[in-house]
């Protein structure tokens, strides 16, 4: 656009919901004398940013100790980033004090991994979702709430006469639907949900992802889906960022992450995932990695892949040099001169960066 | 696994003289104050050696139960009935000390958790030396060589480092590999291993996997693999059974289950599975409801109050295991001709279960509490 000054509201189309600036979180360890001297620190997030749009699902994916979990609750505050920012809606986390902090939490909710854990087991479901109201000062009177209540259980599924019932009375898919009608009593922008389907079954599991994209498309949510499991995430999401050890090492749309692979730690991650179709699991070819995840305590120098990096083993030793010394960057890598668009939008955190196709 | 078709192995499963491991009619009762939990209501199989049997179902579905069942690893308390053949003798009644005989030489057994299997004050070569001693009469000298070679074949970076660490020096897929080459130091003709992957990320649950299948290809060992995880199933075994409310529903050759299943509980599950290989915008296909409790089982179909199928004779008489598409592939289900050519999608997206009142959501609408506190006392 050629004109000087934007219309407020064309401002507000563009800029993401979500904006994350090279977060970093750290933990220190501590001896295990008196004085609790501290001798090491955990890089759990390392410099990580990325955006998500109104309306957008990002899934976030890793292994175990990735810091992916981390990361989800950094962006809500609910444990303040050692350095780096976090703006939604265009209003840095950091700045507004607390009383600014509860009031744009009410457009940002968590959804926990634990169905079991995450409910108060001695309040019935109707006082457990009117709780975030009731804070906030939305209850109103005794008829309004409860309208609101019911609303909001048959939204996600459930029956409003069973809000006098308590938790335990529930299986775990129906309580992952209250948890779900919690974060959305306040109509957020933006969910934040941990691990949301993975402790169900995979005959429930396939309902509460239903609904989650449904939901979406009724209120317009925005998601930052954290999860372990590929397939989930590639039903779901709009686009993906891969993690390994504190770090996003491959960032892009769904189908060009799934279909075109170009970190060699997210080509493994994606040849590692068993698919329900035997025909197609006899002839697939797996890429094994060696070894373990090294500690965060003590990442590799330079590309914190390498130790257990397929392709690092096919380098010359000149080339291996580059890997040991220099952090790769997550940058668009498209073959020569300036990335298109698009190629920006894939990003990926790897000097020999190389699409590979292992679906 | 083998790349040879699974139609042409299954053929000796109606022959239990050459079985390794026959199952029949195996029930496990547990006593429960709201009545007796009937965990397995009648299981039977024939593994036959060097195939891999894969047994899916939910949680609670009976799976694991009747694999301990086999492995005589349940309390006391347990009513167990029926047969447990492994190579012609029976096992169930045996006394503890044979079981363990029977137990440590020619059954193997793999669990989720690698530390219940491995002693943590012992070094893992002297725990890989003693399987080794206690099978063959070697020298001391030759049984940490095998032991040497049994880590490299489950794929353990420098093991002539490791085989001198304890167990909690090892990460959970590194124990889980060294669980496996003691299973395979003991030559077992049958392995059972019951969710051996479960908690493990997936790059190593493909380690262990890999180091699964060296362990079937250098013992020609029969494997019963218990997992809830249907992709798992669709790599590694030669058949399946599905188990449903503590019965089998479905048993056939691997690719007669994934691509023409004849219950509405395979389909449903095989429907309601995401899949990282498709690029489709399709909604899932939820089942919807949740599993019944195993206390107090009403007649019929265990699977007909979930079911869009069901019709009068499904909620009255249980179906029993029959023979589908030829003599191998049996389901339970009294309209199973009816689902040779329909899709999950076709069939769940009717659904008998919906409160005409409560508007488009009741599709993946889950049923009242009632039921699931029920289900919550059988757990």
């Amino acid at each position: 656009m050629s004109t000087l000054t934007p219309t407020p509201s064309r401002a507000l189309d563009t800029a993401p919901l979500l904006s994350v600036r090279h977060l970093v979180k750290e933990f220190p360890i501590r001896s295990a004398g008196l004085l609790r001297k501290q001798i090491g620190v955990v890089h759990a997030v390392s410099d990580i940013s990325f955006d998500i749009a109104a309306g957008e699902t990002l899934g976030l994916v890793g292994e175990s100790g990735c810091g992916k979990s981390t990361t989800s609750r950094a962006v809500l505050h609910l444990q303040p980033a050692t350095s780096g920012q976090v703006f939604f809606n265009g209003v840095e986390l950091t700045t507004v004090g607390k009383t600014g902090l509860r009031r744009l939490r009410r457009d940002m909710q968590l959804v926990f991994q634990d169905p079991f854990a995450s409910l108060d087991p001695r309040i019935t479901v109707n006082e457990i979702i009117a709780e975030p109201l009731r804070i906030h000062g939305l209850y109103g009177d005794k008829a309004a709430g409860r309208r609101q209540v019911a609303d909001l259980m048959a939204t996600v599924g459930l029956k409003p006469e069973h809000g006098n019932r308590y938790p335990h009375e529930f299986s775990g898919g129906q309580r992952q639907r209250i948890g779900i009608a919690r974060a959305l009593a306040l109509k957020p922008k933006l969910l934040v949900l941990d691990e949301p389907v993975s402790a169900l079954d995979v005959s429930i599991q396939a309902g509460v992802i239903n609904l989650l994209e449904e939901l979406q498309d009724e209120f317009g949510l925005a998601y930052l889906f954290v999860a372990h499991d590929l397939s989930v995430v590639r039903h779901i999401a709009d686009r993906v960022a891969v993690m390994y050890l504190g770090k996003i090492v491959e960032i892009g749309s769904r189908d060009a992450l799934f279909e075109h692979p170009q970190h060699p730690y997210t080509q493994a991650l994606i040849s590692a995932i068993p698919i329900p179709d035997p025909r197609r699991e006899r002839s697939r070819e797996r890429i094994l990695l060696r070894g373990d995840v090294p500690s965060p305590a003590n990442p590799p120098s330079g590309c914190r892949f390498r130790t257990r990096c397929p392709k690092f083993l096919t380098l010359t030793f000149e080339q291996q040099q580059k890997c040991i010394n220099e952090e790769p960057l997550l940058v668009g890598r498209g073959p020569g001169g300036m990335p298109t668009s698009e190629e920006a939008a894939h990003r990926a955190a790897c000097h020999y960066a190389e699409s590979l196709r292992v679906l | 696994m083998s790349a040879e078709n699974p139609y042409a192995e299954a053929v000796g499963a109606a022959d239990p003289g050459g079985a390794a491991l026959s199952v029949r009619d195996l029930t496990v009762t547990f006593p429960g104050d709201d009545g007796q939990v009937r965990a397995v209501r009648g299981v039977s199989y024939d593994l036959n050696p060097g195939e891999v049997l894969g047994i899916v179902g939910e949680s609670g579905s009976g799976k694991s139960v009747a694999s301990m069942a086999v492995m005589g690893l349940l309390p006391k308390t347990a009513r167990i009935t029926g047969s447990v053949r492994f190579r012609g003798r029976e096992l169930l009644g045996l006394s503890e000390k044979e079981m363990t005989s029977v137990r440590g030489n020619k059954i193997a057994m793999i669990f989720q958790d690698p530390m219940t299997s491995l002693n943590p004050v012992y070094k893992v070569g002297w725990q890989l030396s003693e399987a080794v001693l206690a099978h063959h009469s070697v020298s001391k000298e030759a049984a940490r060589k095998r032991a040497l070679e049994l880590l490299e074949i489950v794929g353990i970076p420098s093991p002539d480092k490791r085989i001198d660490q304890y167990p909690h020096e090892f990460s959970g897929g590194m124990r889980q590999r060294v669980v496996i080459a003691i299973a395979m130091a003991n030559d077992p003709d049958v392995i059972i291993a019951d969710e051996p992957t479960t908690a493990l990320d997936v790059t190593v649950q493909a380690q262990v996997l890999e180091a699964l299948r060296a362990a079937q290809r250098e013992t020609g060992a029969a494997m019963v693999l218990i997992t809830h995880d249907l992709g798992v199933v669709a790599g590694q075994a030669d058949r399946v059974l599905v188990m449903y409310a503590g019965k089998p529903v479905e048993i056939g050759p691997i690719d007669g289950i994934y691509y023409q299943p004849r219950m509405p509980y395979t389909v449903g599950l095989l429907g309601s599975l995401p899949r990282l290989d498709q690029r489709t915008q399709d909604k899932l296909t939820p089942i919807p409801g949740t599993p019944p409790s195993v206390v107090n089982l009403p007649p019929g179909c265990p699977f007909a109050p979930r079911c869009p199928l069901r019709t009068d004779i499904c909620l009255r008489v249980e179906p029993a295991l029959l023979p589908v598409l030829g003599a191998e592939h049996q389901a339970a289900c009294h309209h199973s001709d009816q689902l040779a050519h329909e899709s999950a999608m076709e069939i769940f997206s009717t659904d008998p279960n919906a409160d005409p009142g409560q508007g488009p959501r009741d599709q993946n609408h889950e049923q009242g509490p009632d039921q699931n506190r029920q289900s919550g006392a059988a757990q």
